[in-house]
């Protein structure tokens, strides 16, 4: 008898994300299905509005990845009007990349993906001063986790749980047999959970030194970048470098630590080394170290065959409606696609938790569509960024990679896990951080001869442009593409990480990763499908991202017209 | 306008009734500020802060203080609409020392997605507890604009399948005071901007109720837990603007106190992104700034810890605390003097049109401050 298990809200992810998974009696997944339950249509929204002020909407697809999205349109733009910035624009930008990044990887594996690996009740029992001894096997200089850090951690936590009343830790699946942390191993990644909320603020400092504000920068505008003070200021540069030298402090002694800490402890747990079931990783090459030389490589792997790399193709992408909330006949590439919302609900039927509205999966179940490269699902993110350099004998990644490997004694099969996910997301937070520098010094050699920051861009209203970007945003591989013509937006579509991963099934009947990766995976109590979330969350979804996506070509608006006396 | 000596006694009398609630949590304030290393001699400094930004006399500085004590007999539902998660991004990353961040875990947090450990049915299940058990009593802050197009279909959450407008509707009938956290809630936001295709409104739109619009995109951190003060220690919303906007922090507009404010008089512009004014931190207005138009204390508070704010590097206000900026003010680095807003289209145009003659600017932007100076009145 198939069970249905419905989880809706997913928490502690950016945006509304439902998820459905049918098990056996063995309580085996079967079946799997993610609908995002948002639209909100930005696309349609750009419509002929000036090319000039694409990044500032766009960067509102998100408040997670927003300087990803900002620059990504920016440089679409850039892209049509065959606009050249300066060099300084171009490191300046990689140094808010990098910056995004210290603060995106930090904030997602403690404060969303955390709580997954954590149980926050069994470090109660945890004994402080073994606590402190256990850190150290992780690295030689542990941080916030001396014997006294560990054990105000724990009477603060303790404080919380004796009155009944956990605020946001209420009702979560502690306890379950999933969790494999030592009660002390709990405590130690209790204590940088806390520690990581101080850090995170440094790190979105750091964006906001040249960024004006985080969330939602504003210093990018078509041609260039506005923070020529800053970056000039011997003050400003001190103050990024000193705030980066912090959070990167925290990245190696308690990020890094903490992820060789759980493959120790969960490194035979079965319900995390399943979890990546699409083979086919995708990525960009991003991150600008000097003039023409990136930190990552762009390119595409097919079946885990880390032995063939093949270059990017733009035209290989293609997006597949079928069974999302649009009407649409067949696979379209972002420059063709259209969009025509078509609602269809869901379907009442048992559940574990009876009768519930549930996602109807022979037919339309999420406002996410389904990109396809060459016809294929893939999967993008930290892990398919380095597997992709991994594979091109990026040097830097190889033994960033393999060191890891080393330290966890695990094969390199394990990257191809929900594990591996999440430990490849550290590794290129590491990477991030420590070869940003690089672009840093890069910089300051280049202001030596050469402050300029912006060019005019022209726009000749009698001529149509069509233009794309694709950069690595922390989520994985995102592309903006635009059309141009009367000086005005006619047509943008952009396809962003989280929808590559959490499309739904495509006219082939064939998965996305999110789906894929639940199929086999046993619950040990379909009531708290703790398992679930932590795969999903190892994707880290950001679902306002993928659920932005719209395109008006071929659409009539008049759809879209609302009764003013509905309400 | 009652006098401060009326409010102040209006203070202590819900201070008493605050007092006689049971916690619900059990760690004071105190404790938790040990925890967190920080002394009450720092917590003064705090309370005398916020005091000054409230635009409260300093006495006042003891009943903040004293509120931020008692938070934690208020539950907080904090509900995510049509949104970017930007809103709750900006709060996460308040100030160190963290007080600001403390303030609002001490308040009760009953319902938030981003933080709160539990999911689907358990979580759906934390949000209805806290709509009956708390009933009349709680604070509910809404992030994201309400999808109501297509009775509201383009957005649902939980496992029961509710739409946003639904949950809303529900959870502003039992609200204490209801608080829209940036210009999505507050106005409708980017998915509102035409053609507006899911039919997004602002909270205040759908619901029967005076709601607080805390407008900016996103707001500051400051405004957010200023309003959460405001209400936890006078038990009613503070005096608002002609858009529900709190006075004490969308009272003046960005230009009013902008560090670049004296190169506007002095007529010293950016002429091109990049040039020697850019440089030497000329006026932004001729590259579209928007800060005459824009009520918001950003030049004060700045972002991120003092860190930084749009115009500092060098990119003009887009006025994101507006209604309908997304349409009013684009394209966002041209000047706004070209054309309508508000209703107010003659003394922008002045302000574009006389762009050159300093003086002229000034007045014709301070004609503009005096109408909106006008509010209404609790």
């Amino acid at each position: 008898m198939s069970k249905r298990v419905v989880i809706d809200p997913i928490t502690r992810i950016e945006g509304h994300l439902r998820v459905e998974v049918e098990v056996d009696e063995n309580n085996v997944i079967q079946k799997a299905w993610s609908s995002s339950t948002l639209w909100r249509g930005i696309e349609v929204i750009l419509k002929g509005r000036t090319p000039m002020d694409v990044g500032l909407i766009v960067q509102r697809i998100c408040g997670v990845c927003t300087y990803s999205h900002y620059r990504c349109g920016t440089e679409a733009v850039e892209n049509a009007l065959g606009v050249k910035i300066p060099l300084n624009a171009k490191y300046l930008r990689s140094l808010m990349q990098t910056s995004l990044y210290m603060h995106d990887h930090i904030v997602h594996f403690y404060h969303l993906h955390g709580l997954d690996w954590v149980d926050v009740v069994s470090a109660l029992s945890a004994d402080p001063a073994l606590a402190a001894q256990e850190a150290m096997k992780y690295t030689a200089n542990p941080i916030a986790a001396g014997e006294g850090d560990l054990r105000a951690v724990q009477e603060r936590v303790a404080g919380l749980v004796e009155t009944g009343k956990l605020g946001p830790f209420a009702n979560a699946y502690w306890g379950n047999g999933t969790y494999k942390f030592t009660p002390e191993q709990n405590l130690i990644a209790l204590s940088h959970y806390l520690k990581a909320l101080e850090i995170q603020r440094i790190a979105a400092e750091m964006l906001a030194i040249f960024g004006g504000k985080s969330p939602h920068p504003q210093s990018i505008v078509v041609g260039g970048v506005t923070s020529v003070r800053d970056m000039l200021s011997p003050a400003r540069l001190q103050e990024w470098k000193q705030k980066h030298q912090i959070v990167q402090d925290f990245i190696i002694r308690a990020y890094k630590a903490d992820i060789v800490m759980a493959a120790a402890a969960f490194g035979a747990e079965p319900s995390v080394l399943g979890g990546v079931n699409v083979k086919n990783f995708l990525a960009t090459e991003d991150f600008l170290l000097s003039d023409g030389q990136y930190m990552f490589n762009q390119g595409v792997i097919m079946n885990g065959d880390l032995g063939n790399v093949s270059d990017l193709d733009p035209d290989m992408i293609a997006e597949d409606a079928t069974h999302a909330w649009y009407k649409a006949d067949g696979p379209q590439h972002p420059y063709d696609g259209t969009t025509v919302p078509d609602y269809t609900g869901f379907v009442e039927r048992d559940t574990v938790y009876g009768k519930l509205p549930t996602v109807d999966g022979d037919g339309k179940y999420t406002w996410v569509k389904s990109p396809r490269y060459n016809g294929e699902p893939v999967e993008v993110g930290p892990l398919a960024s380095l597997l992709v350099s991994y594979a091109r004998g990026n040097q830097v990644v190889v033994d960033s990679v393999n060191g890891l490997l080393e330290a966890t004694g695990l094969p390199v099969g394990a990257l191809f896990t929900t594990l591996g996910r999440t430990a490849a997301r550290m590794l290129q937070t590491v990477i991030v951080a420590e070869e940003g520098l690089k672009t840093f010094d890069a910089m300051l050699t280049n202001m030596q001869s050469d402050e300029a920051t912006y060019v005019k861009p022209e726009i000749d209203s009698s001529k149509e442009y069509v233009g794309h970007a694709m950069i690595e945003a922390p989520r994985g591989m995102l592309s903006h593409w635009i059309r141009i013509k009367g000086g005005l937006v006619e047509n943008y579509q952009a396809v962003v990480p989280t929808t590559w991963n959490a499309g739904p099934v495509d006219a082939q009947g064939k998965m996305g990763p999110y789906e894929a990766s639940l199929i086999g995976l046993k619950l040990e109590d379909p009531t708290k499908p703790l398992e679930v979330i932590r795969i999903i969350h190892s994707f880290d979804p950001c679902m306002a991202c993928a659920v932005h996506v719209m395109d008006y070509k071929g659409q009539n608006l008049g759809e879209f017209k609302i009764d003013p006396n509905g309400f | 306008m009652e006098t401060h000596e009326a409010l102040y006694q209006q203070g202590v009398a819900r201070m008493e009734q605050l007092r006689k609630l049971q916690p619900r949590t059990g760690e004071t304030l105190q404790q938790k500020m040990e925890q967190n290393g920080i002394t009450r001699r720092d917590f003064m400094k705090w309370s005398a802060a916020v005091t000054a930004m409230l635009a409260l006399p300093l006495p006042f500085s003891t009943l903040v203080a004293e509120a931020a004590e008692l938070a934690d007999r208020v539950p907080l539902v904090w509900l995510h609409m049509a949104e970017c998660t930007g809103c709750s991004e900006s709060l996460i990353r308040t100030d160190t020392p963290n007080l600001d961040t403390l303030i609002f875990n001490h308040v009760s947090l009953e319902y938030h997605e981003t933080l709160m450990a539990a999911a689907g049915w358990q979580a759906e299940e934390n949000l209805e507890h806290a709509l009956s058990a708390y009933k009349g009593n709680y604070l509910l802050a809404v992030e994201g604009a309400v999808p109501t197009a297509n009775n509201g279909a383009y957005l649902t959450v939980g496992c029961k399948g509710h739409t946003g407008l639904h949950i809303i509707k529900e959870a502003a009938e039992g609200a204490a005071a209801i608080i829209s956290v940036g210009t999505c809630a507050a106005f409708g936001g980017i998915q509102a901007a035409a053609p507006n295709p899911t039919g997004a409104k602002g909270v205040y739109e759908v619901v029967d109720r005076t709601v607080i619009n805390l407008g900016g995109c996103p707001p500051s951190e400051k405004n957010i837990v200023g309003t959460l003060m405001y209400f936890i220690m006078f038990g009613k919303l503070p005096a608002l603007d002609m858009f529900n906007r709190p006075k004490w922090a969308y009272g003046a507009r960005v230009h009013d106190n902008c560090e670049r404010r004296g190169r506007f008089d002095a007529g010293e512009f950016v002429e091109e992104f990049g040039d020697q004014g850019a440089k030497d931190g000329y006026c932004l207005y001729k590259v579209g700034c928007k800060g005459p138009y824009t009520y918001n204390n950003c030049p004060t508070e700045r972002f991120n810890h003092h860190t930084s704010w749009p115009v500092l590097a060098g990119h003009g206000c887009i006025g994101c605390s507006e209604p309908n900026f997304w349409d009013d003010m684009a394209d966002f680095e041209k000047p706004l003097g070209r054309q309508l807003l508000h209703g107010l289209d003659a003394t922008s145009d002045t302000v574009g049109a006389v762009i050159l003659g300093a003086t002229a600017v000034g007045i014709g932007a301070h004609a503009v401050a005096s109408i909106f100076a006008k509010s209404e009145e609790e």
